[in-house]
């Protein structure tokens, strides 16, 4: 319907080049792109793709330290690269608008929302300051935004983060723009208020028949999201094709590994013998930081060989339960249970032993490992520290260890963490976590930094590591793939308290909690179609937020 | 107008046209607006200003080209790796490396440089620059020169001594607050804001005022007053990295404070420290000097440059350069260690991105 | 928590520092190695006459009567007398106190805006040829002594072309534009020292402001330049600036005691330095309490307005 409006973005041989250590690199390397008026066109790839900075360049925009090297972008007719930057700006706000993936970072502080909202079209004439109020109020009350009358008078620190979000959109729209660059509009929120989001701008580009481009990684948003798509790689296009052929065709190999991801998934273990003592049990624990209370009665076992995933969104306790198992955090009820034997609350009176049995994999491989060790150092240090090998005996462990991640040992033996990727560095914090022989492991969001593809060879590494070692692992994550592919029980965390436990096959299939109905509903999925009945499913007026009361 | 103000006037608008057709924006804009500049010096104070204007310029281009050399020097006589980094270095940074180095120099081979020794009476006070006095004699008749070379070794000695007792015990508490957390925080936490509620100057004067001004006195005292500032720098550093998932790793290991600290913390925050250590020592210096110029610091007859200003400013009101030249030392230490702190701080953030 | 109760907090954070601080001024003297009075009068003193001043200066009362006798009179402007000459502390310190007060207003007054002004350009400007410049002559300024800028100044401006007097003799009954021109070198002095770390401070503040997001997105909206600087940034900037005017002034105070003794200039600094050389304990104390009000008042100033300035605490949820 789109392809015969005419063509409103023409961008050809596209070349951006970013600064580092006063030398010049090419980071998006010649791409084109067409996008007609009204169209909805998703950019998706991986971090490192240049799918924001083709966003922003869109808008005659590079960011400081990048610079537009070839290629022309032609907006309805006018050419950006070469326009000076008074015309650029007559057309930013006005024609072409940009919603930021951190609303609460990119809301200036100091001014209320609805100051914010009304400058674009007060600077470039479209509305009075009295118009624009008006009609911000209007597309509040679009956008679903609670009190349309009253919230554009807060300070952005008084809103919500979703609600902040579609506030930006609205600001975005207050111009009626022909183009609106959404660069990860929802990636930094969680699932259920991702989704009344994703309708909501979904609702109001429909409505307003704006072009738009949506950058994500997400497939299963950009499915809903958009009517073409294009893959990018590391500044460079894969392949573009309408959304619906995309999904289910993809020409390139690369797009078919993307969407391969997905489908990963380890059989289920049967479930536990009775009488079976678990090798850690979570017993009634409460914890508080300070006087605010973030667990209340918590109870889960972990069995020898399986994994548990720790389902929830931010503020559910799940990293809070691990802190407290891992003695960080004293609870200030309950038990954690060790084979059935009490350990101490503060890991500084566990002993040596008890240490070693529990090991954690954390989220952030950059954090996790010291930055001026080396590799050898950083797995050698808690095999020596706990099994008291020195010397050959202790670089043989070493190298065993690294054979076991997959890492040819000669090669990475004596490397820095600064010298490896994103998914090497996780292996090594997984190798680390071996090296003290433990029996259990937590493994806090450990793919969610990770793209899919690396995500899914840490995955499988584990479940392999789990085969051979006999492992039980605590897995907590916020993202129900995951937790479809590797997990053996479930438990789903609301506010600090368990909302349902139980094998994942039952908790895949109704009837759910209530709660846990929400939050499975509310993953997007590939079908492009699913974002519609879901929102048929649950009324226009019941989605996130208010499903949740 | 004298021959002097047509050459000078020449050159500077013949060096404006140059850069402009060569189109070095940069480098024209400074020259044009110097000259720009010096018109209006010359009608203002005459042609003397035009001298001094000239005279900047000349020991601009002279330390500009040392460092230039400088920099080529160490590139083609260092290792491999270190010339690497040395040939990204400004010139600032290079100049300053090649001042530290003559001061060093000066320091540790005074008795060899220095003419004569430094409390040696040689001619007549205040004498006149001579063959046999470079810079002439101070009020009792000292050599100057002498004096200055020996002041390199005892005012920057005291205060390389002083900063590193300041350093070493603000930097431990630091990291050891950083690390431990909890009361020990808040208490050293605490002791440091009440230090750092006085002025430095004026309690390092109250202080030495009741524990008598001698060398031991003035080095204890301003390390004491100065390991606050270190403790900050070392305990935001620290508390930085303490809490990174490798440090919670650590401790969920069962690893010991001190490993803590010495393996895990210290290596993160060597550039850091270091280039507070630069930092740190600049102001020491600089209060040290004060302290000295003020009569409370370094006493005679040992030959220091805050001293030797003071004892020498009344040649001041004559005209007399001279006095200067002590003061003129100390600042460009100063503005020589800053320039190396300046690129380390550089290097240290632009190797995390 | 609101506004009222961290502004209140940090008053009294800053009123236990004071009381704190004139513990340490007031104790260290009683740390002294010895008797007080032998000290003053040294070894050759007569038993007597050590006695003598010892019940002059009430050395006989324990030490926690005498400093809350001290510190009553400190807050009622009574600092008691001089050892040297007998006369009353707070009659010498008046004056001069205003005399600093004044040479600090004058130099603040010129490198305040100056400093401010440089600082948002070389920001704006950064990697320039004016910020490369900007940043050399305030580094050397920094490291240069007070003394050099001001032995420097004097040899320029006083000396060589005698256009100011070199010695700054300001008396109460001098004519303002005259107490002005007589302060000038000295003022100026403190204001190269001054302009220098105050611009580097603001340069940094607004470097670190202009790379926020929503300074992005403000230029993304098509808001004019000097918009996005005006609307967006100022606002809160403000906060960054604050915090360094009132930390330069309090610098300036340190600046001070060496500027005075450069210039000859009646000041608190001029005296505290005699004092300390002629070991006038009290005068000591009471210059160094002054000092150190001055200093501690300056950074709660600071504080304050950072609290002020920052919207999040201005208009809680």
């Amino acid at each position: 319907m789109a392809r015969e409006r005419g063509l409103l973005l023409k961008i050809r041989g596209l070349r951006i080049e970013g600064r580092a250590d006063e030398k010049w690199f090419e980071i998006v390397h010649g791409v084109d792109l067409d996008l007609h008026r009204g169209e909805v066109m998703g950019l998706i790839g991986e971090s490192g793709a240049g799918k924001s900075t083709i966003g922003l360049a869109a808008m005659g925009f590079t960011r400081d330290g990048c610079r537009i090297s070839d290629g022309t972008i032609e907006f309805d007719g006018m050419e950006l690269t070469s326009s000076p930057e008074e015309d650029l700006r007559m057309l930013r706000g006005a024609r072409i608008a940009y919603v930021a993936q951190s609303a609460a970072a990119s809301f200036n502080p100091a001014h209320k929302l609805i100051d914010q909202h009304t400058a674009a079209p007060v600077q470039h004439k479209i509305r009075t300051r009295r118009e624009s109020e008006e009609d911000a109020m209007e597309l509040y009350r679009r956008l679903r935004l609670p009190n349309p009358e009253e919230i554009g008078f807060r300070y952005p620190h008084q809103v919500s983060g979703g609600q902040l979000q579609r506030a930006m959109t609205a600001m975005a729209m207050s111009c009626r723009p022909d183009l609106i660059i959404f660069d990860e509009p929802t990636t930094a929120l969680d699932v259920t208020t991702q989704i009344e989001v994703l309708a909501a701008i979904r609702d109001i580009v429909d409505q307003f028949d704006t072009a738009a481009l949506y950058i994500t990684h997400d497939l299963a948003v950009v499915a809903q999201m958009a009517d073409r798509i294009k893959v990018l790689l590391r500044g460079d296009e894969v392949e573009e094709a309408d959304t619906r052929s995309m999904l289910s065709s993809p020409q390139e190999e690369y797009t078919k590994s993307l969407w391969a991801v997905r489908s990963f998934r380890r059989e289920q273990k049967p479930a536990v013998g009775a009488g079976e003592t678990p090798v850690i049990s979570v017993s009634g624990v409460s914890a508080a930081y300070g006087p605010v209370r973030v667990l209340d009665d918590v109870s889960f076992d972990i069995h020898r060989g399986r994994t548990v995933a720790v389902v929830g969104e931010s503020g559910s306790g799940k990293s809070t339960a691990a802190r407290c198992i891992t003695g960080l955090l004293p609870p200030t009820a309950g038990e954690i249970r060790y084979h059935g034997e009490a350990l101490p609350a503060s890991f500084r009176n566990r002993t040596k032993d008890q240490l070693r049995q529990a090991q954690m994999i954390y989220q952030m491989a950059d954090t996790a490992l010291n930055p001026k060790k080396r590799i050898g150092e950083i797995i050698g240090r808690p095999v020596a520290f706990y099994s008291g090998r020195r010397g050959a005996e202790l670089k043989k462990r070493v190298d065993e260890l690294l054979d076991e991640i997959e890492l040819e040992p000669s090669q990475y033996y004596h490397r820095l963490p600064s010298e490896l990727s994103g998914g090497q560095k996780q292996r090594v914090g997984i190798a680390r976590a071996l090296a003290a022989e433990p029996s259990f492991i937590i493994c806090d969001e450990v793919t969610s930094a990770l793209d899919q593809l690396v995500a899914e060879g840490i995955l499988r590494l584990l479940s392999r590591l789990q085969d051979e070692l006999d492992l039980a692992y605590m897995f907590i994550t916020h993202d129900l793939a995951t937790v479809r592919s590797i997990a053996d029980d479930v438990v789903v965390m609301k506010e600090g308290r368990v909302v349902e436990a139980g094998p994942k096959d039952e908790m895949f299939r109704p009837p759910h909690h209530e709660y846990t109905d929400l939050l499975l509903s509310s993953v997007p999925e590939m079908d492009p179609d699913w974002l519609d009945h879901l929102l048929e499913q649950r009324g226009v007026d019941n989605i996130g937020e208010a499903a949740r009361k | 107008m004298s021959t002097f103000a047509i050459v000078f006037y020449t050159l500077m608008i013949g060096a404006s046209c140059v850069a402009a057709y060569y189109h070095r924006r940069d480098a024209f804009l400074v020259l044009f607006s110097l000259t720009l500049a010096s018109f209006l010096l010359g009608l203002l104070g005459g042609e003397v200003w035009l001298r001094y204007v000239a005279i900047a310029i000349g020991l601009f281009f002279a330390s500009a080209g040392l460092a230039y050399s400088f920099r080529e020097f160490l590139v083609q006589t260092l290792p491999r790796e270190a010339a690497k980094v040395m040939r990204s270095a400004p010139l600032t940074a290079s100049f300053g490396l090649f001042v530290i180095l003559v001061y060093v120099v000066a320091a540790v081979f005074a008795p060899v440089i220095a003419p004569y020794g430094e409390a040696e009476v040689i001619g007549s006070s205040y004498a006149p620059p001579d063959d046999k006095m470079l810079l002439g004699g101070d009020q009792l008749g000292r050599d100057m020169f002498s004096r200055i070379i020996y002041g390199a070794r005892n005012t920057v000695g005291i205060a390389v001594l002083t900063t590193a007792i300041a350093f070493l015990v603000g930097s431990l508490a630091g990291l050891m607050a950083a690390t431990l957390g909890g009361w020990v925080d808040q208490a050293l936490g605490r002791v440091v804001d009440t230090l750092m509620a006085i002025p430095q100057l004026v309690f390092a004067l109250l202080l030495l005022t009741i524990v008598g001004t001698n060398v031991v006195n003035l080095i204890l005292v301003i390390a004491l007053l100065y390991s606050p500032l270190v403790f900050r720098l070392a305990r935001a550093v620290a508390g930085n990295i303490v809490v990174m998932d490798y440090i919670e790793a650590a401790r969920l290991r069962g690893e010991k404070t001190s490993y803590l600290i010495v393996r895990e913390i210290l290596p993160n925050a060597t550039a850091p420290l270091v280039a507070e250590f630069g930092l740190r020592f600049c102001f020491v210096f600089l209060a040290i000097s004060a302290l000295s110029f003020l009569g409370l610091g370094i006493q005679p007859p040992t030959a220091d440059w805050g001293s030797m200003v003071r004892e020498n400013a009344t040649l001041i009101s004559f005209g007399e350069m001279i006095p200067l030249i002590p003061a003129a030392a100390i600042a460009l230490l100063t503005v020589a260690v800053n320039f190396v702190v300046d690129w380390m701080l550089h290097l240290s953030s632009g190797l995390k991105e | 928590m609101g506004v009222v109760s961290l502004v209140a907090k940090r008053l009294g954070l800053g009123l236990v520092t004071l009381l704190v601080v004139s513990i340490i001024i007031f104790g260290a003297v009683e740390l002294l190695p010895g008797d007080l009075a032998q000290q003053i009068l040294g070894q050759a003193a007569t038993p007597e006459t050590v006695k003598a001043l010892r019940e002059d200066l009430g050395l006989d009362r324990p030490a926690v009567v005498r400093y809350f006798d001290w510190l009553g009179g400190a807050v009622r402007g009574d600092f008691g007398f001089s050892l040297a000459n007998k006369r009353s502390v707070a009659e010498q310190l008046g004056p001069r106190f205003a005399n600093t007060l004044f040479l600090a207003a004058v130099a603040a007054a010129f490198s305040i805006p100056i400093s401010i002004l440089l600082g948002v350009l070389a920001a704006l400007w950064r990697e320039s040829v004016f910020d490369r410049i900007a940043n050399v002559s305030t580094l050397t300024s920094i490291s240069s002594p007070e003394f050099f800028l001001g032995y420097i100044l004097i040899l320029f401006f006083a000396v060589l072309n005698p256009w100011f007097p070199s010695i700054s003799s300001v008396t109460a009954d001098m004519p303002f534009t005259e107490r002005v021109f007589v302060t000038l070198l000295p003022a100026l002095t403190l204001t190269l020292v001054v302009i220098a770390h105050m611009m580097r401070m603001t340069r940094a503040a607004i470097i670190a402001l202009l790379a926020s997001p929503y300074i992005e997105m403000a230029r993304l909206k098509g808001e004019p330049r000097w918009k996005v600087i005006a609307v967006h940034a100022l606002p809160n900037a403000l906060a960054p600036i604050i915090n360094v005017v009132a930390l330069n002034l309090a610098y300036l105070i340190t600046g001070v005691v060496l500027v005075e003794i450069v210039f000859v200039y009646p000041g608190v600094g001029q005296l505290l330095v005699d004092s300390v050389t002629k070991r006038d304990f009290p005068v000591v104390q009471a210059c160094c309490l002054v000092f150190a009000a001055t200093y501690i008042l300056l950074n709660l100033v600071a504080d304050v307005g950072v609290i002020l300035s920052n919207p999040r605490l201005r208009h809680p949820k």
